[in-house]
């Protein structure tokens, strides 16, 4: 009791200190960049280091300039090539997102309806290529796609094609990347919204005369919509800013947003410009956290239906 | 379960399971390759362990891999700590001003593209430095936050749910007894939560050894990771050295995924045989 009292004393209780630290830990490395990030946004680009000028300047006799330049915003809307690329980006996440659901969906469903025992280690298996580098696991696809990669050398050793066909560096490739290096993030949510399901109901529609593809239509796939838009939340917003893959495996017109911004920044050093991009892609991506923060909420309060 | 339908959903388990497997094992297999060409196997020579060799003495792999650990077992040890607190503050603390911040900012990073969170974090960094003179350039140091405030979030999903799941009345039942609040959590709470904490500790491990986009971000000259030297030979195409090192993080993983089921199977059945 004696030590409780001295820390109240100070002004300090332990649960304050245990909601204060990750706290201020997040507040000052997560949230205030992105107040950073608008402020160099605004700024105009320099060639100094750092590469942009201040916002704010002491005009002399106690004033204080400060100079928002949209510039930076102007360019973006004015060259059509960030456009293009923002929806390529888009596209490209969608689309990937439904692969992933295509592919994740049916292997979610297996998983939740084999015997405890094989679930475990399957689900094992699901999450041990998570374990492994990322970058490592797409780089083994440039050894499979490449011109007398592993893909081209059984097609050709079969008699299917003569030359080998052209598979890296395109939209191809990089569509395989993006699924394969994402399914973990849809089969798992899934797994865990099916694990929950109550099989009965489809055991009661099928004796009611539902046909097996009708009563999932009607009972699996509603009761999976919370686990159906984790998934896909998971894979479409990291998806859209994406750069080791379409920079590994994608060709030089892939025009992916992650990669511009990337590109501005390391090559170019136009930080301002950069910092730009960061801003609308947020605002694009935003929408779509708030979403899965919801879809979360809903899934952890167990009602979820 | 109706027979064919159970059939397709075979077919798609086995095809699922065959695209996340061939890749890992092309680079096993060829990882023992004699052959430069990599994909092309070389039979008069192979198997060899001849780019095992080279690459212990490749320095500039070794370099970053050691700077890597370090970095890796840092920002694992302090994103421990800091998403257990956030994690426990989220699940055992129903109303206090700011939750809904606190949880917004520790569900955002989860999905956050890196590219942005890198950028943010070097803006911070440099800010930071022309305000108050620290932190003084870029290196480890910046590495290490910059990793920790990413991988905190995975820690504190990983603990939430495991405190969601445990009944909050033993905590109560120990507290009504007479128990200092810290007393509870070091006895109770966190013997229970224990195997939460260590797979939190270990994919916040994973996350930094293989993150490329925010270390590159918020690194300086002469702190290149592991995951920066192999993006770079990579961009240039296949290189034996790479597989080998593909190889040894496989099996290394696949080891400590074994260690760990098997432990967690016998604390279960020590579990069941005390009760």
């Amino acid at each position: 009791m004696a030590k409780r009292s001295l820390l109240k004393r100070l002004g300090i209780s332990g649960g304050t200190f245990v909601v204060a630290v990750p706290y201020i830990w997040l507040l000052l490395f997560f949230a205030v960049p992105f107040i950073i990030v608008l402020k160099i946004s605004f700024s105009d680009i320099d060639l100094a280091i750092p590469p942009y000028k201040p916002l704010i300047e002491s005009a002399g006799n106690h004033l204080i300039a400060i100079k928002l330049n949209f510039n930076n915003y102007f360019f973006l809307f004015t060259d059509s090539l960030y456009f293009s690329a923002f929806l390529n980006s888009i596209k490209v996440a969608f689309i990937s997102t439904v692969l992933c659901l295509l592919v994740g969906y049916p292997m979610a469903y297996g998983i939740a309806r084999s015997a405890p025992a094989t679930r475990n280690i399957l689900l094992l298996l699901v999450v041990l290529p998570f374990w492994t580098s990322l970058l490592l696991r797409v780089y083994a696809w440039i050894g499979l796609l490449k011109a007398n990669g592993v893909i081209n050398n059984v097609l050709q050793w079969m008699g299917l094609i003569d030359e080998p066909l052209p598979m890296l560096y395109t939209q191809f490739a990089m569509y395989i990347g993006i699924v394969y290096s994402y399914l973990p993030f849809m089969i798992l949510p899934l797994y865990s919204n099916l694990e929950k399901m109550n099989w009965q109901l489809l055991e009661a529609a099928q004796d009611l005369g539902c046909r097996p593809w009708q009563s999932f239509y009607k009972i699996t796939l509603p009761l999976s919509r919370n686990g159906i838009l984790a998934g896909s939340m998971l894979v479409f917003i990291p998806a859209v800013g994406e750069f080791v893959i379409p920079a590994l495996l994608g060709g030089p017109n892939a025009l992916m947003i992650g990669r511009i911004l990337w590109d501005e920044f390391f090559s170019n050093r136009a930080w301002p410009v950069a910092s730009a991009v960061a801003i609308l892609l947020l605002i694009v991506l935003v929408p779509f956290m708030m979403w899965y923060q919801s879809v979360q909420a809903r899934e952890s309060a167990g009602d979820g239906r | 379960m109706n027979e064919r339908r159970s059939l397709f959903i075979l077919c798609c388990l086995g095809f699922g399971f065959a695209f996340l497997y061939i890749p890992i094992l092309s680079m096993v297999v060829f990882s023992f390759n004699a052959s430069k060409l990599v994909t092309v196997w070389d039979s008069a020579h192979s198997p060899t362990l001849k780019w095992y060799a080279a690459l212990l003495d490749n320095d500039e792999i070794l370099d970053a891999a050691w700077i890597s650990l370090k970095v890796a077992v840092i920002n694992a040890t302090g994103a421990s700590i800091l998403g257990m607190l956030a994690g426990f503050s989220l699940s055992r603390f129903s109303k206090f001003r700011g939750r809904f911040a606190l949880n917004a900012m520790t569900t955002a990073p989860l999905v956050m593209p890196e590219v942005i969170t890198g950028l943010s974090l070097l803006l911070t960094f440099v800010a930071m430095e022309q305000l108050i003179g620290w932190p003084a350039g870029r290196g480890l140091t910046t590495i290490t936050i910059a990793h920790i405030t990413f991988s905190m979030a995975f820690v504190t999903v990983v603990i939430q749910s495991r405190l969601a799941t445990f009944d909050s009345a033993l905590e109560e039942a120990a507290m009504d007894l007479g128990a200092h609040p810290m007393k509870v959590f070091f006895v109770i709470t966190l013997p229970i939560i224990f195997p939460a904490i260590l797979s939190g500790w270990l994919l916040a491990f994973t996350m930094s050894w293989d993150d490329l986009v925010i270390s590159s971000f918020a690194s300086g000259p002469g702190s290149s990771t592991l995951p920066m030297v192999v993006f770079s030979k990579v961009r240039l195409g296949v290189s034996p050295e790479i597989n080998v090192l593909a190889t040894i993080t496989i099996a290394v993983v696949t080891l400590m995924m074994i260690s760990v089921a098997l432990w967690m199977a016998r604390a279960a059945r020590l579990d069941k045989a005390r009760q």
